[in-house]
C-alpha cells in the first residue's frame, strides 16, 4: 500500500488532449489519485460486506410477530441466541461442525500425496496440465456437479448401485463425500504452492542422512506444509459450515446449518440470522485457531 | 492482535445489548389482526405491459413445461401485459417472496392469505372490476381464509386435496391410509417421503384425528399442548423411514422416477406429470379414508403492485371458465368457476371427479391455515401458535 503513495516522476505530456490534461491533474496529486482509485472498492467493502453482516446483526435482535411471522422491528431481545442452545440446534451445529471437519480431513488426505506428486515428481511441464486437471471440475456449475452425484448416488438404480452393488445412497456420508469432492481444487492449490517453497534439497538432505521416504514424509514435509494444509482448510470448512444446497440433493433427510437457515428464513428471519451469527463466531473460532499454525501466511 | 480485538470488542458489544434488552419481547398473539387500511382500485385502467406474479407450479403455464397447456400466452395477446411467473414451493416461501417486493401478485393458500393481509402485504379486491368473480361457487367467497369482515381479498383459484402418492409397482397391496405413511415398521423404510413444512404437522394431527380419539383433536389447526406434543412424536417416529423430505416438487419427480421414493404426500400434478411422462412412472393417488390436509387457493394483489390493472386482468381471466378448465385439468384440482364445469363433458367429468361442486366434500378437507394461540375451532387461548410449529419442525428434522 505505501508504495502506491510515492508519487512516479512525471513525464512531460505530449499530447493536449482532454485525457492528458485528466492525466497531469492526477500525476500531481498522488492522494487524490490514490483515492479515486480506492474509493468504489472501499465503499464496496464498507457497504456491502460490512454493512450487510451489521444488518444481520441488528435484524437476529428482534423477536418476530407470532401470526404474521414478520420481525417486530421495534421490540428487542436476545431470545433468538438462548433458543441456539436449546432444543434441536445445538445437535444440529455440532452436526455441521463435524462435516465441516470430515471434509477437511478427507481434502487434506487426498490432497497432500496428490499435491506432492504433481509438484516434486512429475515434470514441470505435466505440473501445468495437472493444475489444469484439479481445476476443471470448478468450470462446471456447482448446482450441474451436485445433481451428477445425485445420478451416481441413487440407491435405486443409480451408478454405484448399478455398477459396484453398493451406494452410500443419499445420507450423512454421502454429504461428506460430495462436499469433499466440491472443495477438494481450493485444497490442492494452496498445498502445491506450499510444496514449490520446499527446497528439493531438504529432501536430498533428508535422504543423505538415512531418512527413508516415509521419515521424510513425517519430519520434513508434513511440518513444513502445515500452514499450506491450514489455508486450504479454510476454505474447505467454511464453504462446508455454509452449504445448503449440497445436504438437500444428495443428504437425504439429514439437516444442518445451512438448510436450516434456508427453512428459517421464510418463517423467522432473525432466528435465520442468529443462527448465521453464530456459524460467523464458529468460523472465528477456527480462524485463530488456524492462524496459531501461520495458515495467513501461506494465503 | 488486531483481530483479537475486533472480536473481543464485538462480544462485549454483544453483552451490552443483552444487558439492556434482555427481556422477552414475545407478543400475545390473538387470531383477531388489525387489518391495515389500504385502498382497493376504483377504476380499472389500461394494462401496464408486464405482469410479475408469484404462483404454485403449474397455476401459470406458458406451453414451456408442455405445448398442450397453454393459459398464459393468449391472456398476453388479449391484453398485452406480458407475463413473467416466479414459483413458490411452499407458502412461507410465498409470503418471502412478497415481501422482498417487485411482484403484482400472488396465488395464496389459507396459511398464507391471512399473514399477507394482516402485515399490509396484499390489498383488498374490488371484486365489481372482475366479472369473473359472479360465476365463482358461493361457498368459496367470503370465507376466513380470504376476506376480512366481508371485504373480499382475491379471487378464489380452485381447492384440492394433498395425496398419497404410491408407486404402484413396488408398494403392495395399495395404500387406503395416511397409516402408510407414519408406520414405523414400514417395509417401505428409506423410499417414503414427506412435505418439508412446518404446516405438514397438521397431516399428523389429522392422521391422529382419526386413530386416536381419546386425544380429541377437532381441528389440525387448532392443537393445545398435548396433542401438538402427540403429533410431533409421530413425526419423529416417521423420520427414521424418511428417505428425503420434500419441497421442491421437480426434486420429488425426480427421486419417484428414479424409484429412491416410492411412497408419500404429493399433490395430483405431480402424479399426473409422473404418469404422463415419457417413460409413464407407475405411480398412483389415492385420497386415504382418514381424508386430507388441502388448500383453498385465491389470487391477491400486492399492495405495493407496480402493474394493478394487469393484475385485475389476470385475475379475471385466470377466474374465467376457460382458463380454469385448463389450469384445473393440468393441476388436478376443483375448479373455483362453476361456468367452467359446464364448458364440455369432460369439465362434466373433471368437476365430478374432484368433487366441485360439493360442498360436503369440500367441508371434509382440511384447507392449510395458520395456527394461532386462539383456538380455531373455539376453545380459547390454548392452541400452539404457528411459530411454535416451526421450531418443533427443526425439531423433527433432527
Amino acid at each position: 500500500m505505501t508504495t502506491a503513495m510515492t508519487p512516479e516522476p512525471s513525464v512531460p505530456p505530449r499530447g493536449a488532449s482532454a485525457f492528458g490534461g485528466l492525466a497531469r491533474f492526477f500525476d500531481r496529486r498522488p492522494r487524490l489519485r490514490l483515492w479515486s482509485f480506492l474509493t468504489g472498492p472501499m465503499l464496496w467493502l464498507v457497504v456491502a460486506y460490512i454493512g450487510s453482516l451489521i444488518l444481520m446483526l441488528s435484524t437476529s435482535l428482534h423477536p418476530i410477530d407470532e401470526f404474521t411471522s414478520q420481525p417486530l422491528k421495534s421490540v428487542w431481545t436476545m431470545a433468538n441466541f438462548r433458543d441456539l442452545f436449546t432444543g434441536p440446534y445445538p445437535a444440529k451445529i455440532l452436526r455441521t461442525v463435524g462435516v465441516a471437519l470430515a471434509v477437511t480431513i478427507v481434502d487434506m488426505v487426498l490432497a497432500v500425496p496428490l499435491a506432492f506428486f504433481f509438484v516434486k515428481v512429475i515434470k514441470p511441464r505435466w505440473r501445468r496440465i495437472a493444475v489444469v486437471a484439479v481445476l476443471m471440475p470448478l468450470w462446471a456449475s456447482y448446482i450441474v456437479k451436485v445433481y451428477a452425484w445425485r445420478t451416481l448416488l441413487n440407491p435405486e438404480g443409480g451408478v454405484l448401485a448399478k455398477s459396484v452393488k453398493s451406494s452410500p445412497g443419499f445420507s450423512l456420508l454421502s454429504l461428506i463425500l460430495v462436499l469433499a469432492y466440491l472443495w477438494l481444487p481450493y485444497m490442492i492449490l494452496p498445498v502445491m504452492s506450499g510444496l514449490e517453497r520446499l527446497p528439493d534439497s531438504l529432501l536430498e538432505a533428508s535422504a543423505d542422512l538415512g531418512g527413508k521416504a516415509g521419515r521424510t514424509l513425517r519430519s520434513v514435509v508434513v511440518p513444513m506444509l502445515v500452514p499450506s494444509v491450514a489455508a486450504g482448510s479454510i476454505f474447505t470448512f467454511s464453504l462446508s459450515l455454509g452449504d445448503y444446497i449440497s445436504v438437500k440433493l444428495v443428504g437425504g433427510s439429514t439437516d444442518v446449518i445451512g438448510s436450516t437457515v434456508e427453512r428459517q428464513l421464510s418463517t423467522n428471519l432473525p432466528f435465520a440470522a442468529a443462527l448465521a451469527v453464530g456459524s460467523i463466531a464458529i468460523m472465528g473460532c477456527y480462524l485463530t485457531g488456524v492462524r496459531r499454525l501461520g495458515a495467513f501466511d501461506s494465503l | 492482535m488486531t483481530q483479537r480485538r475486533v472480536i473481543a470488542g464485538l462480544t462485549a458489544g454483544f453483552i451490552l445489548v443483552a444487558g439492556a434488552c434482555g427481556s422477552d419481547g414475545g407478543s400475545g398473539g390473538a387470531v383477531k389482526f388489525k387489518v391495515p387500511d389500504l385502498p382497493k382500485l376504483a377504476k380499472l385502467g389500461t394494462g401496464e405491459g408486464a405482469l410479475n406474479i408469484i404462483a404454485w407450479a403449474g397455476y401459470a403455464e406458458n406451453g414451456s413445461t408442455d405445448p398442450a397447456y397453454d393459459w398464459v400466452t393468449p391472456f398476453e395477446t388479449k391484453t398485452g401485459c406480458r407475463v413473467t411467473v416466479t414459483n413458490g414451493a411452499t407458502s412461507d416461501e410465498m409470503v418471502s417472496l412478497l415481501e422482498g417486493g417487485g411482484f403484482d401478485g400472488v396465488s395464496a393458500s389459507g396459511d398464507a392469505s391471512l399473514r399477507m393481509i394482516a402485515s399490509g402485504l396484499v390489498a383488498p379486491v374490488n371484486t365489481d372490476l372482475v366479472p369473473s368473480y359472479a360465476d365463482v361457487f358461493p361457498f368459496l367467497k367470503d370465507q376466513t381464509y380470504n376476506s376480512v369482515n366481508g371485504q373480499m381479498y382475491g379471487i378464489p383459484h380452485g381447492w384440492g386435496a394433498n395425496v398419497l402418492q404410491y408407486n404402484t409397482e413396488v408398494v403392495s397391496p395399495a395404500p387406503d391410509s395416511w397409516g402408510a405413511v407414519f408406520d414405523p415398521k414400514s417395509p417401505y423404510a428409506g423410499k417414503v417421503t414427506a412435505y418439508d413444512s412446518p404446516i405438514y404437522i397438521a397431516d399428523a394431527a389429522l392422521y391422529l384425528k382419526a386413530t386416536q380419539p381419546d386425544l380429541k383433536i377437532a381441528n389440525p389447526y387448532a392443537l393445545d399442548q398435548k396433542q401438538f406434543d402427540a403429533s410431533v412424536e409421530l413425526l419423529k417416529g416417521q423420520k427414521a423411514i424418511i428417505g428425503e423430505y420434500w419441497s421442491d416438487y421437480l426434486k420429488y419427480e425426480e427421486a419417484s422416477t428414479a424409484g429412491s421414493i416410492v411412497l408419500g404426500t404429493s399433490w395430483q400434478i405431480i402424479t399426473n406429470t409422473l404418469t404422463g411422462g415419457d417413460p409413464a412412472v407407475p405411480v398412483a393417488s389415492v385420497l386415504p379414508k382418514e381424508g386430507s390436509t388441502g388448500w383453498f387457493d385465491t389470487w391477491m394483489v400486492a399492495a405495493a403492485a407496480e402493474h394493478p390493472n394487469c393484475m385485475y386482468m389476470w385475475m379475471d381471466w385466470i377466474a374465467g371458465a376457460e382458463a380454469q378448465s385448463q389450469v384445473t385439468t393440468y393441476f388436478g384440482q376443483a375448479p373455483a368457476n362453476s361456468k367452467a364445469c359446464a364448458l364440455n363433458d369432460d369439465m362434466k367429468a373433471h368437476c365430478e371427479a374432484y368433487h366441485a361442486a360439493d360442498t360436503a366434500y369440500a367441508a371434509k378437507i382440511s384447507g392449510w391455515t395458520t395456527p394461532t394461540t386462539t383456538c380455531l375451532d373455539g376453545r380459547g387461548d390454548k392452541c400452539i401458535p404457528y411459530s411454535e410449529w416451526v421450531k418443533a419442525w427443526d425439531a423433527i428434522r433432527g
